[in-house]
């Protein structure tokens, strides 16, 4: 069962034909789970690196910035560097709380769907 | 790293060799660690009886389990020795390291993990090759596999033997050797017999042993300035010799405007290559659906992330109670920070707390070097059977038992590489090692997964282009760069064949991994697949006819 890597054709369990996949690839709720995901993960994605960069590119070239003091030795780079942690955290939270809320239901329909196809 | 300390050597006599009553705790504390797993491993080995449980565990760990497995995956010799190391002398710029290796991990959430779990099956280039000609891109990704593997493992070896040479002092080559040569026979055997299940059982006990090991060693520095941050840094910023510059950016990074390149070079790689490292990937695949091994994610960034920010502590703890002399005097680019504060925060040299702290930490970093290296090695000789040996040399004519005494013998093999390198193994900083690990990754790996999975005409050559472009460029650079030759640290600190400016190969090989996987596919003349990547598209996101 090896031959073909992963198609559906190397599937034990009665595995779904390539026409019932492209049947559901232009459905509406296809189309629309694929919206959610995207719309969530790709302007997150461009947001964190940005975010991180602009934090890379500070402490190279803002260096009496970042060291200005605010608290004690506790200076900005050292705050703008656990904020990299904080946000971290919090996106992948967020992403957590959207993926069960507005993807699983969507993507565990379509799977029983294209499962019990034939 | 060519760190900015030359003042300590001929200051301090050499901190080594511990004494021998010493020595003797230490190899009990990881004989126990080493018995134990092995015992796991055989006990793994039995339920092992298919190719899934050999490369994917049988699928059957939990997210929690797997995000333990995931967490001692990573935080290797790298995050544990080279960030304490990087921190103690360098202050600020080392804590770069900590915080690209942990934000990295959103772009494996967001974008790569549950795609890939859903659509693969045992290997990297099983969702590279999903709707390309196999052949070509299978030997490609193999390929790539197995160079950013090799990276990887000599970071540890690199941090395997600076542990030796704190344990055992400096000049002692003919031990160094012996030790490495039991790592990498022990790390073999975890792998042959135990396979994926076994493996990932040994990184959760590591993991956890890790973690629990820098947590004591936290309480115990925060513990010694009454749990004030605060003046822990001014202490470090004071014994470091450069005042608050110690807890600013650019001490090392700041010097002119190359070594400020160097220094973003650096941030690109380590945030852009976490997802595009195989040993990483594979772990997806040893968890039942594309949910748990979004929750092993989360689960794995809330463990290194705790482990990171404490790394805060150990790295500047190890700069005010330890100091930049004491620890280049043992390991120039500062490996053994970490074991040498866990003595300091006990009582000091000659302490008997000192001494069960400094065995303890000491046999920790092996345990999580012995694991990590196991992690590497096998994802790299499963790849080897997998993609390069099933799929292109037998062409799929073969069975997959065949398959799994392929990947067992191509354990051996690197293996016996993974010592070879340990025993040459450089004085570089195992985290700037494990940096050109990410580069690699990040260029070769990374923009063929994200095309992949979201680029409906991506082709073959943009495929092939991609990963041998971004794994020529990466690798050429580092050859030509000051972490090979021209400088004190280098491989061959004697000879100067070096042109490239930067020690991190980042900013030009992963743009260049990225512009080449588009000018590969827009020049190629064949035909897109869009029929199977409208299956892929829709496994991805379903989970439907998923392994």
């Amino acid at each position: 069962m090896d031959s073909a890597p992963p198609s559906s054709t190397s599937s034990t369990s009665s595995p779904p034909t390539p026409a019932s996949y492209s049947e559901v690839e232009a459905s509406t709720e296809f189309g629309q789970l694929r919206r959610s995901y995207r719309n969530f993960t790709f302007p997150v994605t461009v947001a964190f690196i940005a975010w991180y960069l602009l934090y890379v590119v500070l402490s190279s070239y803002a260096d009496s910035f970042m060291g200005t003091k605010i608290v004690g030795n506790i200076n900005v780079a050292f705050v703008l560097g656990l904020a990299q942690f904080v946000t971290t955290f919090l996106i992948a939270w967020l992403y957590s709380r959207y993926a069960n809320a507005k993807l699983d239901p969507g993507a565990a329909a379509l799977k029983s769907r294209l499962e019990e196809a034939e | 790293m060519s760190a900015p300390l030359t003042t300590a050597q001929d200051t301090v006599p050499l901190a080594a060799a511990v004494a021998s009553e010493h020595r003797t705790l230490i190899i009990s504390l990881f004989a126990v660690f080493v018995l134990a797993t092995l015992a796991i491993t055989v006990w793994a080995g039995r339920q092992t009886k298919d190719a899934t449980d050999f490369y994917a565990g049988g699928r059957s760990f939990t997210g929690f389990q797997n995000g333990l497995a995931i967490s001692g995956d990573y935080m290797s010799a790298a995050s544990f020795l080279g960030i304490a190391g990087a921190i103690a002398l360098v202050g600020y710029d080392g804590f770069l390291y900590s915080i690209g290796f942990l934000v990295a991990w959103l772009v494996a959430l967001l974008l790569v993990a549950e795609p890939l779990r859903n659509s693969g099956r045992f290997t990297m280039a099983d969702v590279l090759a999903f709707r390309l000609k196999q052949r070509p891109v299978r030997t490609a990704a193999g390929t790539s596999t197995i160079v950013v593997s090799i990276f990887y493992l000599l970071a540890q070896m690199v941090g395997a033997g600076a542990l030796v040479s704190l344990l055992l002092g400096v000049t002692g080559d003919g031990p160094k050797r012996l030790i490495v040569a039991l790592v990498g026979i022990v790390m073999v055997l975890y792998v042959t017999i135990g396979g994926m299940k076994g493996t990932t059982w040994v990184q959760i006990i590591k993991a956890v042993l890790l973690i629990l090991g820098t947590l004591l060693i936290t309480i115990l520095v925060l513990n010694k300035f009454n749990w004030n941050v605060s003046s822990l840094l001014g202490a470090a910023a004071e014994k470091s010799g450069q005042g608050s510059k110690f807890l600013e950016p650019g001490l090392k990074y700041g010097v002119d405007s190359t070594s400020k390149i160097n220094f973003i070079s650096l941030g690109l790689a380590l945030v852009l290559g976490t997802a595009g490292l195989p040993h990483i990937l594979v772990r997806f695949y040893t968890v039942p659906t594309a949910k748990a091994a979004r929750k092993s994610v989360n689960w794995a960034i809330g463990i290194i992330g705790v482990f990171y920010l404490m790394t805060i502590a150990l790295g500047f703890g190890a700069a005010a109670l330890v100091g930049a002399a004491k620890i280049t005097a043992v390991d120039k680019s500062g490996n053994t920070a970490a074991p040498q504060l866990a003595e300091a925060v006990g009582g000091g040299a000659g302490s008997t707390w000192g001494a069960i702290l400094l065995a303890v930490i000491s046999a920790v970093a092996f345990a999580t070097i012995l694991a990590v290296v196991a992690g590497l090695t096998l994802a790299s000789s499963a790849s080897f059977a997998h993609d390069l040996w099933a799929n292109v040399i037998r062409k799929g004519e073969t069975t997959e038992k065949n398959e799994v005494v392929v990947a067992k013998i191509a354990a051996v093999v690197i293996g016996a590489v993974a010592i070879v390198l340990g025993m040459y193994a450089t004085k570089l900083n195992a985290a700037a090692l494990v940096a050109l690990a990410f580069a690699v990754a990040a260029s070769a790996n990374l923009p063929t997964i994200l095309y992949s999975l979201y680029w409906k005409g991506f082709k073959t050559q943009g495929a092939t282009w991609s990963i041998y472009g971004g794994l020529i460029s990466a690798v050429v650079l580092v050859v030509f760069s000051p972490v090979v030759s021209g400088s004190p640290e280098a491989l061959f600190s004697g000879s100067d064949f070096h042109w490239f400016p930067l020690t991190n190969p980042g900013i030009v090989s992963i743009p260049l991994g990225f512009v080449l996987g588009w000018l590969g596919t827009v020049l190629s003349r064949e035909e897109a697949d869009i029929e199977k990547y409208k299956e892929l598209e829709v496994r991805a996101l379903t989970g439907a006819g998923a392994h």
